[in-house]
């Protein structure tokens, strides 16, 4: 009925909606309950995949900002923006919104993802910060490089950073 | 596992910025790493005529002149403002790169310009990187991890954490150098409570992006930061607490 344009994933919405392949999918969903409220009223909540949420809508009313121009006119004039509930999902809640502009997705928006307490946090093994009083080298920790609050060239001089670059450069 | 020699480094400024790369392995010396080097360089440079605010003839300066439309703009311009919109949304705003109408995409075009940089550096067989500007940086190693001190925002002098990096990027955001300038772009406003944000993320793009819009999220910075996926990283609040995430 509607021809779904190219949507606008980040890297989270792409993780989600690959997780949909074997878990309930939450942004199936609100594609299938897109449809249903482009072509009726936005109160309505009516999802009928085998969903764990309810779907319930929030809508604003308020204009959805495009990311892409729509194609071509839609029969539907809907716009606005949808956010579905929370849905459980192994790796921990997951919660999207949908922007719609004319009865178009505009934007998919990731408004709650996991949190990086589950088994994303083993997938990505990333190193969590180790607090400098937590360990016994204090400021004589040996490090490569540092990372900080941005600075320019003039603040670079009198930085850490600048000492470790001289070290090297010696 | 081999102890690495110490690194071989190099600086430029670059955008106002310091660029410092740092080198262990076969090729941590020699032409090639030369020639990788005037590549990120170059490749900064290209990024910096394009989106400096200070540089009157750059595309931005343009566009904020009405000398040319968005539509006009290269490619880069419409891929930076597509990720400065994703921050935006997923900030409810308080992330943005306009202000007044006028565009500021400084926020986005660092990490996102190292990053691109750091391409040129792949290239270096049997050879670990480290590439840094400004305190961002992107980093891999074959070895052992390269070790990343993270400053003090409250002291500058000092660091205040550690974190290993085998293969990733670390930006931070915070006033320690720059005094505030950074704000919600909500209400114009120096974000309370936070004194710096520090995120890990796989790309630079997205460390740089989520550092700086969770500092200007202030007192959210951290229960938002919890909620992205693929990163970790540290905040530390204006009293001198911390939090890990």
């Amino acid at each position: 009925m509607v021809n779904v344009p190219p949507l606008r994933f980040d890297r989270g919405a792409r993780r989600i909606a690959l997780w949909g392949l074997t878990t309930i999918s939450t942004v199936a969903l609100l594609f299938s309950y897109k449809t249903s409220t482009s072509s009726s009223t936005a109160s309505e909540a009516a999802p009928s995949a085998t969903g764990t949420t309810t779907g319930t809508t929030t809508t604003t009313g308020a204009t959805a900002t495009p990311v892409a121009p729509a194609s071509k006119a839609n029969s539907s004039t809907y716009t606005g923006t949808v956010t579905g509930t929370s849905a459980d999902t192994r790796w921990g809640p997951v919660q999207v919104r949908v922007s719609v502009a004319s009865g178009r997705i505009t934007a998919v928006d990731v408004v709650a993802e996991p949190d990086g307490n589950g088994r994303d946090r083993e997938i990505n093994a990333q190193a969590v910060p180790t607090l400098v009083s937590e360990t016994l080298q204090a400021q004589s920790a040996q490090i490569d490089m540092v990372s900080g609050a941005t600075y320019t060239s003039e603040g670079y001089v009198a930085s850490l950073q600048s000492a470790l670059d001289q070290a090297g450069l010696a | 596992m081999t102890i690495p020699t110490a690194p071989t480094r190099r600086v430029e400024h670059v955008m106002g910025l310091p660029i410092s790369l740092a080198l262990r392995g076969r090729n941590a010396e020699g032409p090639a790493a030369d020639i990788a080097w005037r590549a990120v360089l170059y490749s900064l440079r290209a990024a910096d005529h394009v989106f400096s605010t200070y540089r009157a003839d750059s595309v931005v300066s343009r566009l904020n002149r009405g000398e040319i439309a968005l539509d006009d703009a290269p490619t880069e311009v419409h891929e930076v403002l597509a990720i400065a919109e994703r921050a935006r949304r997923a900030t409810d705003g308080a992330f943005s790169v306009w202000r007044d109408g006028t565009l500021d995409p400084s926020g986005v075009v660092k990490g996102w310009a190292v990053q691109r940089a750091s391409a040129a550096l792949r290239d270096l067989p049997d050879t670990d990187v480290c590439l840094a500007a400004g305190g961002d940086l992107v980093a891999w190693s074959a070895h052992e991890p390269w070790r990343i001190g993270i400053e003090d925002p409250r002291d500058p002098t000092g660091l205040i954490a550690t974190v290993p990096v085998t293969d990733g990027a670390v930006a931070s955001s915070g006033t320690a150098h720059r005094g505030t300038h950074l704000v919600d772009a909500r209400t114009g406003a120096a974000p309370a409570g936070i004194a710096g944000v520090t995120v890990l993320a796989a790309s630079l793009t997205d460390a740089d992006v989520d550092a700086t819009a969770a500092y200007a999220l202030g007192p959210d910075a951290l229960t938002w930061l919890r909620r992205r996926v693929g990163r970790t990283g540290l905040v530390v609040w204006a009293d001198g607490t911390t939090a890990t995430f």
